[in-house]
């Protein structure tokens, strides 16, 4: 229930964005590819009678083209309608048997997700539902105009919210003429162009096998999981993976963006495209930004805007890598009449780490921090399906969790100072400021 | 904007598998251990080696409920300056130590309590009760610290409630449902209390309330019940006990009649939202009560397959979104809630009538047997995958504790979910879902300004 709960901190879930999901030494990743093209990830874990099945295909918003919205549009109505089925029945399919389902885009990837209790009575009907969803939706005519009006409402609910006014131009301003630019929501216009054919057309292209990656954890064999792996693969197409995203170029100018907003708060972005999951320099910016602004009390923006100014509540730094760059970019917000000094604290507190990097103390604190909490990171089904789904996903490599620790203890000083320096460019940050009157 | 129903997520514990095929099975009983200090603090300890991880909690009974007009918000204040350091560990230490030992730590406070915790890997469970037990008793507010963070607990409270209209809304509703009682006014404060709060209040607060007497310990993970019995003696055994300050019971008088608030903001869309007068487990007299307004609940909307989704948001298409939500764990009666943006194009008086129907159709009809099995099955599965997150069982446990419950009344849940029959279904509705105890708040948009708008639509993709 809102508001039912005060936290200390409202950590913004993308502050966790560039934190791996390694697991505690000794998962045991099993891979394999369906004979048509399915990438495999799957972890045992047969301590609590529950199955966890993810299908994560390269079907984000960046696969909109020229109609924003579509691919969200898609992904909402895959449990719309399915042959006999409409909405309802797929609705009590799951839930007789105490089955969760989900199916959302993002940015670089859709993904559809079943939790289902491993009981074969249970379990069979959710994944059968499951199957039928993901590789045969009809996507009814009245479900496309209600999802339609669904997200035109979503729409006015991002445009009375600073915040997501303020997320929407720093994605704009950030990327310009990149696919990155468009939202997943889509635009008022967009989205009421979208028309039943299009989301058919989007499901067939990109729902396919040599699009997909299949993470499956919880209690079950590997036998059964292939069994299971190779069900679903056979109902889906080959098809082919989609031609690579284009490359992010980097900005050549400083922008600021202000937004009027009848708001008490300003919200604050700063940022610029970051990096691409894999690359070289990733831990060095990993453990240079948990210092920055990615470990909470500890880090050192919030020392600089909340500890020691008590300019806002939440405020925080990260690298979001996703198959291009993702962004870089900080985030906080502060009463109106504090907004330069709130953002003029967070930008002075990047420039100095940027040119000076970290003292050896907050290295050895960052390094021991996530070194020692390493077991935390995948105490649960849920975080090794999210971890399964993210080495597969960005064809990480399978060892990556066992030689995670060993990665972050490499990073040194000089390293985090060379990284940062390669890929910041403080100079050419984009600054939205949504709050206040124009002038502000 | 859809409001989540608390069947589920309020929950956890319990696993009992077979039960899901809703024969009737009596609720397993949960690992946990239980012991209480010689200064009367408790302690739980729930055993779960699924990872060498561990979760600790020190929950206060204190929180907002316990709070006057003139202070309100004074317990999250004191949440936020539990961090602010004790002579043996000054300010910013607690979090550094944390963090070295590869931890998380946080805390939160409710209308009903205060807790902290730290989630670390399970041979540093000692840290984490070395730094618990010190900050029971020996906080340090300095002046300064205090000032910086009352600004930052406002920036919160904007955040978090001022520029959000449907948080404005379930505040007013909060207010005008109880107009007086311990559930009045918000957990963060009003902005005029908060503007006044002085550190003596905070300090006043924590000499009262912040006690082992007034605390429980919660500890779940890879650990041995006895082995933590020990370390909990060990560091907390020395804590003298205080005398608390009497809890006045300040119940709300009877609602005589209906009750509106009407809410206008800058926002786009219209939202609403109705609270029903309920009973709380703990003050329930008729103990099957609330397990059945829980089971109403669900029926309403314990997923897409339940009513107000099928019905409101698909057949009729009157609502965008809408939700129910009861919660039978809290210290005082509390209420039945629902909510419902409407659809483009529809209106809110078609909205109220709409849920208005749904309600009618609880008092006089009974849920046919499969939804209700349904809705069982829902709630036995979502305690299973609560198990999932030693922090969630935690949490459960600590609520349950503090709340006045006792932790095993997650072992009746499932029971006691599984025994409620659509005639005891129809009888709550009939005797609590009724007009006269309902409380309706509507959020009334008030125009963005032009200039406002039109910036953000500057802001589209240009395509």
């Amino acid at each position: 229930m809102r508001l039912m709960v005060y936290s200390r901190a409202l950590l913004a879930a993308a502050l966790l964005a560039l934190a791996p999901w390694p697991a505690q030494a000794g998962v045991n990743i099993e891979h394999w590819t369906t004979g048509n093209g399915v990438r495999v990830y799957f972890t045992p874990a047969p301590e609590l009678p529950i199955v966890d099945v993810r299908m994560v295909m390269d079907a984000g918003s960046a696969r909109d083209g020229e109609q924003p919205g579509v691919a969200g549009m898609t992904a909402t109505l895959l449990n719309e309608g399915s042959g006999e089925l409409d909405a309802d029945a797929i609705a009590v399919r799951f839930e007789e048997v105490g089955a969760e389902y989900a199916g959302d885009a993002g940015l670089d990837q859709a993904s559809v997700s079943l939790r289902s209790l491993s009981d074969e009575n249970l379990f069979e009907p959710a994944f059968n539902t499951f199957m039928r969803v993901l590789t045969a939706p009809s996507f009814p005519p009245e479900a496309v105009e209600r999802i339609r009006n669904q997200m035109l409402v979503g729409l006015r609910e991002e445009a009375q919210s600073p915040d997501a006014i303020a997320s929407r131009a720093f994605y704009r301003a950030v990327y310009g003429a990149h696919p990155f630019a468009s939202p997943v929501s889509g635009t008022e216009q967009s989205v009421r162009a979208l028309d039943r054919n299009d989301v058919r057309a989007f499901h067939e292209r990109y729902y396919v096998a040599d699009n997909a990656v299949l993470a499956l954890t919880g209690d079950m064999t590997r036998a059964r999981a292939e069994r299971l792996a190779a069900r679903i693969a056979s109902r889906m197409p080959e098809g082919e993976p989609p031609a690579p995203l284009p490359e992010v170029q980097p900005l050549d100018a400083a922008r600021t963006v202000k937004i009027p907003f009848p708001s008490e708060q300003a919200h604050i972005y700063i940022g610029q495209p970051g990096i691409a999951r894999g690359d070289p320099d990733y831990f060095p910016l990993y453990v240079g930004n948990h210092i920055l602004g990615g470990s909470g009390f500890t880090s050192r923006l919030m020392k600089e805007v909340r500890v020691e100014r008590g300019l806002s509540y939440s405020v925080y730094s990260y690298f979001l890598p996703e198959l291009v760059a993702g962004p870089f970019m900080i985030g906080l917000q502060t009463r109106i009449d504090q907004a330069t000094e709130a953002a003029q604290v967070a930008r002075d507190t990047v420039r100095k780490f940027v040119r000076k990097g970290p003292t050896s103390e907050e290295l050895k604190l960052a390094t021991s921090n996530i070194t020692a909490g390493f077991p935390l990171r995948i105490d649960s089904n849920a975080d090794i399906l999210e971890y399964l789904a993210l080495i597969g996903y960005y064809k990480l490599p399978l060892d990556y969790l066992d030689s995670f620790n060993q990665n972050v203890e490499a990073v040194d000083q000089a390293r985090i100072r060379a990284a940062f320096g390669k890929h910041l460019n403080i100079e050419h940050m984009v600054k939205v400021i949504v709050g206040g009157d124009a002038k502000g | 904007m859809i409001m989540k129903t608390l069947l589920p997520a309020a929950l956890a514990g319990l696993l009992c598998i077979a039960a899901a095929t809703s024969s009737a099975q009596p609720g397993l009983k949960l690992n946990v251990h239980e012991y209480e200090l010689d200064n009367g603090m408790k302690v739980l300890v729930k055993p779960d080696a699924r990872a060498p991880v561990v979760v600790v909690q020190v929950w206060y009974k204190v929180g907002s409920a316990d709070e006057h007009s003139g202070i309100t918000g004074v317990s999250h204040v004191l949440e936020h300056m539990m961090f602010k350091g004790t002579k043996r560990y000054p300010a910013g230490e607690f979090s550094r130590i944390i963090a070295a030992n590869g931890g998380e730590e946080n805390a939160f406070t409710s209308r009903d309590y205060t807790a902290y915790y730290e989630m670390l890997e399970q041979s540093r469970l000692p840290i984490a009760l070395d730094l618990e037990a010190d900050r029971m008793r020996n906080l340090t507010m300095s002046k300064d610290a205090f000032l910086k963070e009352i600004e930052v607990v406002k920036e919160e409270r904007r955040l978090r409630t001022d520029d959000s209209p449907p948080s404005l809304t379930y505040e007013q509703l909060n207010a005008t449902a109880f107009n007086h009682g311990p559930y009045h006014h918000p957990i963060i404060g009003w902005m005029s209390d908060l503007e006044h709060l002085t550190i003596e209040d905070a300090g006043r607060w924590y000499d009262s309330w912040y006690a082992p007497n007034n605390a429980t310990l919660v500890v779940v993970g890879d650990v041995e019940p006895e082995a933590v019995r020990k370390l909990a003696e060990q560091y907390f055994g020395d804590i003298p006990a205080k005398k608390l300050p009497d809890r006045k019971p300040r119940p709300e008088a009877p609602q005589r009649g209906e009750r509106r608030a009407v809410v206008k903001a800058p926002a786009e869309l219209p939202y609403l939202m109705q609270a029903y007068k309920t009973p709380a487990l703990l003050m329930s007299e008729q103990e099957w009560e609330p397990y059945a307004l829980a089971v109403a609940a669900g029926v309403l909307d314990a997923g897409r397959s339940s009513r107000l989704s099928q019905r409101l948001v698909r057949e009729q298409q009157v609502a965008a979104s809408a939700g129910a939500g009861y919660d039978l764990y809290s210290r005082y009666d509390d209420l039945f809630l629902l909510d419902a943006t409407p659809a483009s194009g529809r209106g809110m008086a078609e909205v109220e009538q709409a849920l208005d129907h749904e309600i009618d159709k609880l008092r006089t009809e009974l849920v046919p047997q499969a939804e209700l099995d349904r809705v069982k099955t829902q709630v036995v599965a979502s305690e299973v995958y609560a198990q999932d997150s030693i922090m969630t069982q935690a949490t459960t446990l600590g609520a349950l504790e503090t709340i006045g419950v006792g932790w095993e009344a997650i072992e009746a849940y499932v029971e006691r979910i599984r025994a409620v029959t659509s005639e005891q279904v129809r009888e709550v509705s009939r005797k609590y879902l009724i007009e006269d105890k309902r409380t309706t708040a509507v959020l009334e948009p008030v125009a963005i300004q032009p200039a406002a708008k039109r910036a953000a639509a500057a802001t589209e993709p240009a395509r």
